[in-house]
Parts: C-alpha cells; sequence; structure tokens
C-alpha cells in the first residue's frame, strides 16, 4: 500500500506518494535524490542516517516514511545559508571533526539539533548528544573540539 | 611589490582541501551513484562452512518477474587474489565453499525487493565437509586441506633464526616468556561496500565505481575475472567511507556487480548492508604469540624467540605479507641482535582476513611490550629505562637488514614521560588507578610494489593551461585519509603559491596516472614526493619562461609564487604573465613526477620473504595510558592518553593529530572491546552493538606530540602518520591496569567479564592463603 506523504523538506512543502514500508532513509535517498543522509548499518546502530524532524535528532533508518506526515524534516542539505556552511559545518570543516565524511552528516545533524536547544554545551553534554553516533576515523576527540567551536560561531551569529 | 612572498603551507594547520563537500552532504560515495533505470544487485551468500557445491538451483529465482539475471560460479572460472602468488578466490564459489557467508549466486533485478525475494528461490545443495574454525583445528594431522594446494591449511610457515639465541639467553640476566592471545578484529569502516558497474554492450567496456583503497588492484583484478582487455575497463573511486585496510584488496563485492551487469547489459548497484560487510571481513587475524626475552640488569636485550600463529580464514588474501611483517617487524624499533621466529599462516573456515591499520605488526608489539613490562618490573626498573636501554642509533642497517635512517623515538619517550607527569606520579597514583606505557612503529610504505612491473613506486602529473590554475592528476586513493589535501600542499609550496589556485584530480583511470593505492601508508611518503618532483619540473618550466620574457637567465629569476622577477628592483611578471608566456611554444603544458624506492631499502636475503617489512622510513611512536580500573564491576576506563609520533615532518599538523588520534582510538578498540565471535562458522557478532565499537562516552582525551625527525628522503622529511600509532596502546593499556591493580592482561580484548573474573581468582587465592595461614 502506498500514501500520499505531505511534510516539510529542507523548508519546502513537497508531497509524494510513499509506499507505506519505506523508511524515511530510503525515501530521501532514492525517491528524494538526498543522498547527504547515509546508510551505515542495517538499523539503529551508527548514527550516520540522522536527520532532525521539527528539530528533534531522528535516525531515519528507524522512522517510516509515512510517520513524519505534516512535520518538518531537515537533512544535511538544509544546513548551509546562501552557499555558506553553517556554523556546525564550519566547525567540522575547519576542526577536522570530519576525515572520511561517512559519519559526518549524521553528526552534524546530531550536533545541529543539540545546538538548537542548547546553544553553548559542555563536553559531556556533547558526550550525551553524540552517544549513538558512531565515527571510525577520528577517535572523537576532534568531533568534541568541532562542537565547541561550532557553539563559539554560533554564539558569534552564525546559524548552527 | 618587496612585500610579495611566496606562499607557504606545510608545518601549518591546513584543514582538508575536500572537506566543504563533505560536511554539506556534496561528497557522492559509492552507493549515492544513483542512475535512472540502473539494477539492484544482491548476493546469495553459503550458510555452510565447509561444502562440496552439488548444484546451484537458480530455475525458480530467474522466473521471478523483474529479475534481470543471474550469475554463479559458473559464469567466471578464474580467481582472483591481491598477491599474484596466492590468487586461490573465486568471486562466486565454484565446486566448494569455504566459509559461512561466501558468495555462491548473485542476481541483478529492477528494485531491491525483487533481488531479495529472488535470493529466497535459489537452492544450494551441497555435501558438507569438516569445517575448522580455529587455527589448532585446521592444522590437525587429519584435518582435510582446505585448498588443495596448502596441505595441513598451512598457508605460509616462517622461520628465521639470525644470530645466536641460545647463547643470548644464556648471557641473560633475566629470560622471561609469556604467551598471549589477540581476538580477530575488523576494521568496521563507516562505509558499507558498494559497487556500482556499467556495461557499455555496443563498445564492449565497463564502467565500475568502488568503494576501494585500490583502484589499480580492481582494474587488474576486473581483467582477470572478465578476461576483458584492461583499455576497456575504467575504474573510479568516488570518495571513500574509510578503509583501514579492508579495501587494499579487490573484493567479491566490485567484481561481481561487474559480472552481473555485463550478464545484463547494464548498469548494476550492490550496496552490501553491514552484515555482509563484517562477512567481507578482511580483518586482523587472531593471533597466538609464545615470547621469550632475555635481558640483562640494565634492561638491554640479549635475545628474543617469537612463535607466531594467525587465523587467516578461507583464503590466502595477504595471509603471506602479514605473517612475514609480524616477524620482520621485531626488528626496526630496539636494537635486537640475536631473534628466532616461527610464524605460521593457517587457512580456516571463516571469513578471509586482510591487512588491518598496522598490518601484521600490532598483535607482535602488543606482546612484546607486554613482557619488556613485566621484565622491567622484575628487574626493578622503570619502564622508559628498558626502552632507553635498547634504542637504535640511526642512520643503521637492522640485522635483518632494514634501512633506519631517521629515528625520533628517544624525543616520543621524552615528550610522553614529561606531559604525562610519568616520574611524578607513578606509583603514587590512588587505588584502582594506574599508568603504563608502551612503544609502536611503522612503514611508510612498503618498499617493493606488491605487483613488480618496472615503473615508479609513484606518477604524478600537473596540467598548467590558459587559466592558470594548477591541476595536479594523481591515482591516489583518498579514503579520508588526507592524501588529496597533502598533494596540494606539497605542490602548492614547491610553487610557492597559495592552495587556492591549485585543483586536486584523483581517482579515475580514466584520467588520472596509475597509483598503487592507499596501504602500507605509502601515499605522503611516495606520492608526496612524486608531486615535489613534478612541481618542481613545472617550477624550471616556469622561471625558464620568466626567463625569456625578462631577458634573463633561468639562474638569475627568483620564483616568489605569484611573482617571478630578476633581482629585487625588477618589476618582474606575475603568474599569469608568466603562464601565457609559457604557453607560447607548446601550449598546455603537462609535467610527470615519478619516485622509486631506493635499493638498500628492499631488506636484504637472508631468509625467504625477507624484503617485507623493508621501506624507505620508520615511524616511531610512544604512550602512556592512564587508566581506572573499577574492582566493583570490572570496568577499565581509560582516563587519558599522552600519544608522541615521529612523522618525520608534519606537513599538516591537523591531519597528524587527527591520524595519530584516530589510530590510538582504533587501539583502544581492539584492546577494550572489539573482538569478532563465530558459532559453527556462522558470525555472531555482524553489527555494530555485539560487535562493540567505542563510542565517544568511552573514549578518553588523547593528547598528541609531534616530533620531527626529518627523515633524508621524505617528502619535506615526511614519514607517515596513521598507522604506527596503533599498536603501542594496546600494551600501554595492559601495562596501566597491571600498574594499577596488579594483574597481567594477556588476552585482548580486556573485556569487564575478563577483568572481574581475575579479581574474584586473587580474591579467591588471596582468601584461601589466609584461611590456610590462619
Amino acid at each position: 500500500m502506498a500514501r500520499i506523504l505531505q511534510l516539510t523538506l529542507n523548508g519546502r512543502a513537497r508531497t509524494d506518494a510513499v509506499p507505506d514500508n519505506v523508511l524515511l532513509l530510503d525515501y530521501l535517498r532514492e525517491q528524494v535524490g538526498l543522498t547527504g543522509t547515509k546508510t551505515g548499518c542495517d538499523g539503529g546502530e551508527c548514527g550516520a542516517c540522522t536527520v532532525l524532524v521539527d528539530d528533534s535528532p531522528r535516525l531515519s533508518c528507524l522512522t517510516l516514511a509515512a510517520t513524519v506526515e505534516g512535520c518538518r524534516v531537515d537533512t544535511i542539505e538544509s544546513l548551509a545559508t546562501d552557499g555558506h556552511l553553517s556554523a556546525v559545518q564550519r566547525g567540522f570543516h575547519e576542526k577536522l571533526g570530519s576525515q572520511c565524511g561517512y559519519c559526518t552528516p549524521g553528526f552534524i545533524m546530531a550536533s545541529a539539533g543539540l545546538l538548537r536547544r542548547n546553544p553553548r554545551p559542555t563536553d559531556d553534554e556533547i558526550r550525551d548528544a553524540l552517544g549513538s553516533n558512531i565515527c571510525r576515523c577520528t577517535g572523537y576527540v576532534k568531533i568534541i573540539e568541532a562542537v565547541q567551536h561550532a557553539a563559539a560561531l554560533h554564539a558569534a551569529g552564525i546559524s548552527p | 611589490m618587496n612585500e610579495i612572498v611566496p606562499a607557504h603551507n606545510i608545518g601549518d594547520y591546513v584543514p582538508m582541501i575536500d572537506g566543504p563537500e563533505k560536511v554539506s552532504g556534496r561528497a557522492k560515495y559509492t552507493a549515492d551513484l544513483i542512475a535512472p533505470g540502473m539494477l539492484a544487485g544482491r548476493i546469495f551468500r553459503s550458510p555452510y562452512s565447509h561444502a562440496e557445491i552439488l548444484e546451484v538451483d537458480v530455475s525458480e529465482a530467474a522466473k521471478l518477474p523483474g529479475v534481470k539475471t543471474i550469475v554463479t560460479g559458473a559464469d567466471c572460472d578464474k580467481t582472483f587474489g591481491v598477491l599474484p602468488i596466492a590468487r586461490s578466490e573465486h568471486p562466486l564459489a565454484r565446486d566448494r565453499v569455504r566459509y559461512r557467508g561466501e558468495p555462491v549466486a548473485a542476481v541483478a533485478a529492477i528494485d531491491d525487493a525483487t533481488a531479495k525475494e529472488a535470493l529466497r528461490r535459489i537452492k544450494l545443495k551441497v555435501r558438507e565437509l569438516p569445517a575448522y574454525h580455529t587455527a589448532q583445528e585446521a592444522m590437525a594431522p587429519n584435518a582435510i586441506a582446505i585448498h588443495d594446494r596448502k596441505p595441513q591449511n598451512l598457508e605460509r610457515d616462517v622461520l628465521f633464526e639470525l644470530g645466536d639465541v641460545g647463547a643470548a639467553f644464556a648471557a641473560a640476566d633475566l629470560v622471561r616468556e609469556g604467551t598471549y592471545n589477540c581476538a580477530e578484529v575488523c576494521q568496521n569502516q563507516m562505509e558499507m561496500h558498494a559497487a556500482v558497474a556499467d556495461y557499455d554492450v555496443e563498445r564492449d567496456r565497463i564502467t565500475v565505481h568502488a568503494s576501494t583503497q585500490v583502484p589499480y588492484y580492481v582494474h587488474l583484478m576486473l581483467s582477470q575475472i572478465l578476461a576483458m582487455d584492461m583499455s576497456r575497463i575504467r575504474v573510479v573511486k568516488p570518495h571513500v567511507g574509510g578503509g583501514f585496510g579492508c579495501r587494499t584488496e579487490t573484493l567479491n563485492v566490485e567484481l561481481i556487480a561487474a559480472l552481473l551487469a555485463r550478464k545484463a547489459g547494464g548498469c548494476v548497484r550492490i550496496m552490501v548492508n553491514r552484515e555482509e560487510t563484517f562477512i567481507t571481513h578482511r580483518g586482523r587475524p587472531e593471533t597466538d604469540i609464545k615470547l621469550k626475552i632475555g635481558m640483562r640488569k640494565d634492561g638491554a636485550i640479549t635475545g628474543v624467540e617469537c612463535e607466531c600463529i594467525q587465523r587467516g580464514g578461507a583464503h590466502s588474501g595477504y595471509g603471506v605479507v602479514t605473517i612475514l611483517y609480524a616477524g620482520s617487524m621485531l626488528y626496526a624499533i630496539y636494537d635486537l641482535n640475536n631473534v628466532k621466529y616461527l610464524g605460521k599462516r593457517v587457512l580456516t573456515n571463516t571469513p578471509p582476513c586482510g591487512a588491518f591499520r598496522g598490518h601484521g605488526t600490532v598483535d607482535i608489539r602488543f606482546a612484546f611490550e607486554s613482557l619488556l613490562d613485566g621484565m622491567a618490573r622484575a628487574l626493578g626498573l622503570d619502564p622508559f629505562a628498558v626502552r632507553r636501554a635498547n634504542l637504535l642509533s640511526a642512520p643503521t642497517f637492522t640485522q635483518n637488514d632494514l634501512m633506519v635512517n631517521s629515528y625520533g623515538l628517544p624525543e616520543c619517550l621524552d615528550w610522553v614521560e614529561r606531559e604525562s607527569g610519568w616520574q611524578a606520579r607513578r606509583g603514587k597514583m590512588p587505588k584502582g588507578k594506574g599508568l603504563g606505557m608502551a612503544c609502536s612503529h611503522y612503514i611508510s610504505g612498503a618498499s617493493k610494489p606488491v605487483n613488480w612491473t618496472g615503473e615508479p613506486h609513484a606518477t604524478v602529473k600537473i596540467k598548467l593551461d590558459f587559466d592558470g590554475s594548477i591541476v595536479v592528476l594523481s591515482g591516489a586513493a583518498d579514503i579520508g585519509q588526507g592524501s588529496t589535501t597533502i598533494l596540494a600542499q606539497s605542490v602548492a609550496e614547491v610553487l610557492g603559491l597559495d592552495l587556492a589556485r591549485v585543483r586536486v584530480v584523483t581517482g579515475d583511470s580514466e584520467v588520472v596516472p596509475k597509483d598503487n593505492g592507499s596501504y602500507s601508508s605509502r601515499v605522503t611518503f611516495m606520492v608526496g614526493n612524486a608531486a615535489i618532483d613534478a612541481a618542481q619540473h613545472l617550477k624550471a618550466v616556469l622561471i625558464a619562461a620568466a626567463a625569456r620574457k625578462l631577458e634573463a637567465k633561468p639562474g638569475e629569476i627568483e620564483c616568489l609564487g605569484e611573482l617571478y622577477r630578476a633581482g629585487a628592483q625588477d618589476k618582474g611578471l606575475s603568474f599569469n604573465e608568466v603562464v601565457t608566456e609559457a604557453l607560447k611554444d607548446t601550449g598546455t603544458i603537462t609535467v610527470t613526477g615519478n619516485y622509486s624506492t631506493i635499493p638498500e631499502s628492499h631488506g636484504g636475503k637472508k631468509y625467504r620473504g625477507s624484503a617485507i617489512g623493508g621501506t624507505m622510513g620508520y615511524s616511531y611512536s610512544a604512550q602512556v595510558v592512564e587508566v581506572s580500573v573499577d574492582e566493583e564491576t570490572g570496568v577499565v576506563t581509560v582516563d587519558k592518553v599522552w600519544v608522541a609520533h615521529d612523522c618525520g615532518k608534519a606537513l599538516n599538523r591537523l591531519t597528524v593529530e587527527g591520524q595519530v588520534q584516530g589510530s590510538v582510538w582504533m587501539g583502544l578498540g581492539q584492546a577494550l572491546s572489539e573482538e569478532t565471535a563465530y558459532f559453527g562458522g556462522l558470525l555472531l557478532t555482524a553489527n555494530m552493538l555485539d560487535y562493540r565499537v567505542p563510542t565517544i562516552q568511552d573514549s578518553p582525551p588523547i593528547e598528541v606530540g609531534i616530533v620531527e625527525s626529518i627523515d633524508p628522503h621524505g617528502p619535506f622529511g615526511a614519514k607517515e602518520a596513521g598507522e604506527g600509532s596503533l599498536a603501542a596502546f594496546l600494551p600501554a593499556l595492559t601495562n596501566a591496569i597491571a600498574d594499577a591493580v596488579g594483574l597481567r592482561f594477556n588476552d585482548l580484548p580486556v573485556t569487564p567479564d575478563r577483568v572481574f573474573a581475575a579479581l574474584e581468582k586473587r580474591a579467591r587465592t588471596n582468601g584461601n592463603k589466609q584461611n590456610g595461614g590462619a
């Protein structure tokens, strides 16, 4: 069975016919073509597919597309403003919070969600917020620095 | 114009030049290459560990509407493998399956759901054979051969004795022996394996996009498996989500995608899932080590005897090289003069192992540094003093003929000793807390390539055209380690230009020069040197053009990057004016830079395989680890790590720090929580919850000290930075645990249940003693 899904995706209203059993992850990647959101595991293990649903981080691999009816969904592609990287994106780029880049969209979306609700997090609050995201390159040290840098940029007026 | 100076970047903190794509979601990885009309590929895998194939019945699957094509072992009788001497693997099993999960058939269908349903309709008939899931079972006298050409399932045995080990032990004040077991671990890079193969029926050509570290090897193996001329094949490496060695050889995924695409006459995408990525494996083998060391009272090592058994899995892969590294790399870190090594690489009915980060050196280093620590304690010596009693003095050749030109280990030791407050804090830690230290090293590229063709080890081209942009063409595979950035930096530095002028094109066999690939930490050293060579050629061309225009001699031309002039009073020419002049006679300029290792780095001939371990430069690492052990639960927490890494010269301090922290952390995973587990050959840990990868909550601060020994042959003096610091973490951790609670763990990983059991056992023993005494 399929249904008509209406949502606000990256700030734009969209209407799509979506099979009931399609995951939000696959809807975004395969149907809409937003491949910035990554598939890293077989379900709920790694956080690479994290998106924001109404500003809260959500694993799109454990979310049926049909359940975001009427919601605001933001993916990594939504963050830049007029071509400028957001504070979190700059943080990850400038402090090397991203090496291979595959887990990065998930980390960035989880961090963006954190900064939207807590603009000046402590290191422990960052650890709590990113505890379900796996990175295999960095050892997380520079990810914490990246989020702290992003918080400072955000405080200076750059959107998270 | 005096304010104009050449731009410099070497030694700076330089964010990766492809970073903006990665943080914005624009970076395309193989699975992101979605094309209209492409077919979905799925692989049918063996549910048996070891069996003779009687029939692969795909008739019911073929009838399913939407199934475009099916391939089985009958479609390809060729074999592949990374080592020319050990190409024993079929992309799809023929006659026999040798591990649970080995590909047997594959389907291409109009969508993934149809492909999955087709897999359910494939029937595999077999006669089961005895299966061996441990090295000991496989080596048993009555075991049947998993590969006919390898009786006793011995892929390779290595034996050498250099010096006189018996006499060395006799001359020692203390001789100690230890046995060690390191569990099998795997890379578990974040991007699951994927391949997109597009076959052009009209032209009989194929393009394969693959998540690989070695596009050239994939190219070679595609040619072999498809029986197609190499000129008809194009291999593209898009962005790759990590590798850590599991992609340093051609994998069955890309070969199967190509077989499907050709048979279907179209484009096929295979995205294997996380479970299948674990099964494809190529991780670090389970290793059993017996180690004996002789030491004098002052800490000097008199002799070493080491026995090493690796459970290699069902196919050769890099196995021969792995077991050789484990022996040869006993050397090149300390001054050893009497060493006996016996290595056995064993074939088993488990997924094939490969070249995991720190290839062949990690488990051996764990054993070695653990035993040194225990011996230091027994002799009442500081662990730092024991290392210092055994240092090499570079330049030198080791007893097994490895060339060591630069050696920053002493400075690494000094840095971590000082920064960790070792002398003031050691032995004065609160209950349950401790400090441990250890060292490790690694090569900067194997000095002999896997495929000996007579070509240079690395080739880089630079194109310069009317637009004045410097386009660097390289086959070096950036898999997240930052090689593309290093190439841009190297070229920009030589030309004195800002990085903004430099673009780097990589990863497409149609465009870029061949490169052997990203493995053995070869890229910065070899491709970096080739990039410098190319840039110097280009600079000479530009200087000659400027001299022509300014009516001066080339020797009089001063290159300031954006300005070329003949003496300080000269107004000079802008870079673009020089480019215009340079193009006048030749049009578009292309220059080539090459790099080859020198024969002295190729190792000796004292035993068969002694070239393995040879390199142009060894990196060195020393670490101090601070731990807390919860004696109620057995949970070990790493509070902090201090690591000093001798990378020769940090070309990019940001990426060096990132690589060193990443290696230390990967060692932390292996030491504390990561291990594969099988039941009857079935992989039980094929997800990231059961295969326990440390999260950000489990991960300590890692402070990095960069030691610059300036290697005489390295690019700007650089050596590797991405592997050498992994190994030292493992023993530094267990040495710290020994310091904290007085218990030594020789088996990895040190999980809470192991620690708890050891604490309980000690409590019982002490209790019994007390009872007996009462």
